[in-house]
């Protein structure tokens, strides 16, 4: 598996000199760890709810209904998670695969 | 680590966990249900003759292993989809519910946020650096003997313990909805996914996930619309009868006893969460795709398709509270404070006869016995690829093993490994399934997912720092697990378990990090210099795709 990188090690001297590259890698990299931090921020809060303040989960939602506040969180959690990983994946192939099929066609000439 | 060494791990693992012989309801046998029975009949040989297909088009290892990078990301998001949805997510989860409500809504985000992620962290790189196996990821810029072979025992061992949990629960399913005997139903599911996988490869793998996910999303919606029908389609009369029908009333709709302990919750979180993204069967589905984008493309469609199916087996779960939790029949001597017929984790089978009869039973039995098959059909794969490319053809052949040779090794490794799946499965029959998955999902996150992850990102790792990391992870991950309750009070006997908590990870996987970075820091030999330098030109493949393994062409 070693062979491809002998094989490029020219291309990827050039790319990594290349200023968009480091534009490729730091809006992808600022995307990708802040969608992290939403989603595992969000779940960890929830755990922590979870474990010490369980009754804010157990409050009836309305005057008279029996769901609890709980039910909507759990659910948008597992929505909303979902929701980001399309803002990602969308960003990741229209943008970030753009500017990366750039920075490989200057990286041949 | 020594291949000796680690054998003995995987060993030390399975033994580990034969031992959680919790007092579990063996499930009793049925008269033949011919409706399940037809259903099955018709599934396999609808899968049979794909297999015949697929194995007409699979010549290169690279077809065997990937389906030779064809799989479209749709395709490939349900094919993971049916990967990860294994009958213990349908069974257990709406089990869970049904049993303590609210709790086992918290366990079903547990095993979903994992997927997001993999989604922004991992997905692309997967596939951007790997070819057949996430070894090839780890071992990219480091030694190849020595991290294969610590990365193949690490698959096996995830493997092994997972195809137990399946196969167990394959036998007790079928002998409970089909009416055979136990170590008859985990032979026919042994003797199916050998078929599958020696003929068919990766490309019949894939097709049977495709078809058992398609089948399970329709029939888990189907029960769910049914069984809200019962309810007007209102969550509000749902909520009211399941509260008066459930013997802790109104308990059931927050936080219960189950996680009341804060430690014991994260552990059991960060364990789920990560350990999916450890999960050598789930990683290796990464490869089957043409490039970057497609990979991002299928866990994006995967990640919903989960989702959607976790918030309808919560609904099923809590239908069941109302529906099957106060109907006699479905307790054993009609007593509805005792077991329920055929186990705990038969609710939503129960609910199926409940709303939709015994031809609706016979549908969702045959798409629970589909599901076992795609997900150990996965399994097998994911392990017969860790012993063929990375042990026999990089590790002992050093890469010289000819392509014939590899396939050769690729099924008998296969073979070999549905006979110790079907052995073990007739050995463990009356084993606590839901838990073995906590375990496997303990072991992903502590000794995959840190090496993984680590090989990804930091430019520091060093062969050293991955070999003792995830050695460590290993390690504490398994001895947590024989000092927590379940081992060392229920089956060892002692009055007080050494370590209090069912779930390793909160403790095990920071430690395998913390050893990784240590170990490799201190690494000042010149390998270590070169794995360091190497990083720059693995960033690049891993950013641009540049160098990454093609899709063969057909």
């Amino acid at each position: 598996m070693n062979q491809p990188i002998s094989l490029h090690t020219q291309s990827y001297d050039q790319i990594r000199n290349n200023p968009k590259f480091h534009q490729l890698v730091q809006s992808r990299s600022r995307l990708a760890w802040s969608l992290s931090a939403t989603v595992f921020g969000a779940y960890s809060l929830f755990m922590l709810t979870v474990a010490f303040a369980p009754q804010w989960l157990h409050q009836p939602l309305g005057e008279d209904t029996l769901l609890t506040v709980g039910l909507p969180v759990g659910a948008a959690i597992i929505v909303f998670s979902w929701l980001l990983t399309g803002w990602y994946v969308r960003s990741a192939n229209t943008r970030f695969d753009a500017l990366s099929a750039q920075i490989l066609k200057e990286s041949q000439q | 680590m020594s291949p000796l060494r680690a054998l003995g791990l995987a060993g030390l693992c399975l033994l580990s966990t034969s031992a959680f012989a919790a007092p579990v309801i063996v499930a009793e046998k049925q008269p033949l249900n011919l409706h399940a029975i037809g259903m099955f009949f018709v599934f396999v040989l609808g899968t049979l003759a794909i297999t015949l297909w697929a194995s007409r088009q699979t010549r290169s290892t690279a077809d065997f292993y990937t389906a030779g990078g064809g799989i479209s990301g749709f395709q490939n998001g349900l094919a993971i989809a049916g990967d990860y949805m294994s009958a213990a997510t349908l069974l257990g989860l709406s089990s869970l519910i049904f049993a303590k409500g609210y709790d086992g809504f918290i366990y079903t985000v547990a095993f979903f946020v994992g997927w997001p992620l993999i989604t922004f962290l991992m997905a692309e790189r997967l596939r951007n650096l790997g070819r057949f196996t996430f070894a090839d990821i780890v071992s990219y810029r480091l030694d190849q003997t020595r991290i294969r072979t610590f990365a193949a025992f690490g698959s096996l061992t995830v493997v092994c313990c997972y195809l137990v949990v399946q196969m167990v629960g394959a036998g007790q399913l079928i002998k409970l909805l089909f009416g055979l005997d136990y170590p008859v139903a985990v032979v026919v599911v042994g003797a199916l996914m050998l078929v599958y996988v020696i003929f068919g490869g990766m490309l019949a793998t894939t097709w049977v996930q495709i078809i058992k996910a398609v089948l399970l999303l329709a029939g888990g919606t189907t029960l769910a619309l049914l069984a809200m029908a019962q309810f007007g389609f209102s969550y509000e009369a749902l909520a009211a009868r399941a509260i008066d029908s459930h013997a802790i009333g109104k308990a059931i709709m927050g936080p219960g006893s189950m996680l009341a302990d804060p430690l014991n919750a994260a552990s059991m979180s960060l364990g789920l969460a990560f350990g999916i993204a450890g999960l050598p069967h789930i990683l290796m589905r990464f490869f089957t795709v043409p490039n970057a984008k497609e990979a991002r493309k299928s866990v994006f469609y995967a990640t919903g398709f989960i989702g959607f199916f976790f918030l309808v087996v919560i609904t099923l779960g809590f239908s069941a509270i109302v529906i099957v939790g106060t109907d006699p029949q479905y307790f054993v001597g009609g007593d509805l404070r005792g077991a329920l017929i055929g186990g705990g984790n038969m609710v939503a089978m129960h609910l199926a006869k409940a709303v939709g009869g015994n031809l609706f039973l016979g549908f969702l039995s045959a798409t629970a016995f589909a599901t076992i098959l795609a997900v150990v059909s996965g399994l097998a794969l994911a392990g017969a690829s860790a012993i063929s490319h990375d042990l026999y053809a990089t590790v002992f052949k050093k890469g010289q093993a000819s392509e014939k040779d590899e396939m050769r090794v690729t099924r008998i490794a296969t073979i070999g490994l549905g006979l110790v799946a079907i052995g073990l499965g007739i050995l463990f029959e009356k084993q606590n399934v839901a838990f073995l998955v906590g375990l496997t999902f303990g072991v992903a996150a502590s000794t995959n997912f840190p090496v993984l992850i680590m090989a990804m990102y930091w430019k520091g790792l060093t062969t050293r720092g991955a070999l003792w990391g995830g050695c460590a992870g290993l390690v504490s991950a398994l001895l947590l697990v024989i000092l927590s309750p379940a081992v060392w009070v229920t089956v060892l006997g002692n009055a007080k378990a050494i370590f209090p908590y069912d779930h390793p990870a909160l403790f095990s996987m920071p430690l395998a990090f913390l050893v990784i970075v240590v170990v490799s820091k201190l690494d000042r030999s010149a390998r270590a210099e070169q794995e360091r330098a190497a990083f720059d030109d693995q960033f690049v493949r891993a950013q641009t795709g540049l160098g990454a393994a093609a899709a063969s062409a057909h």
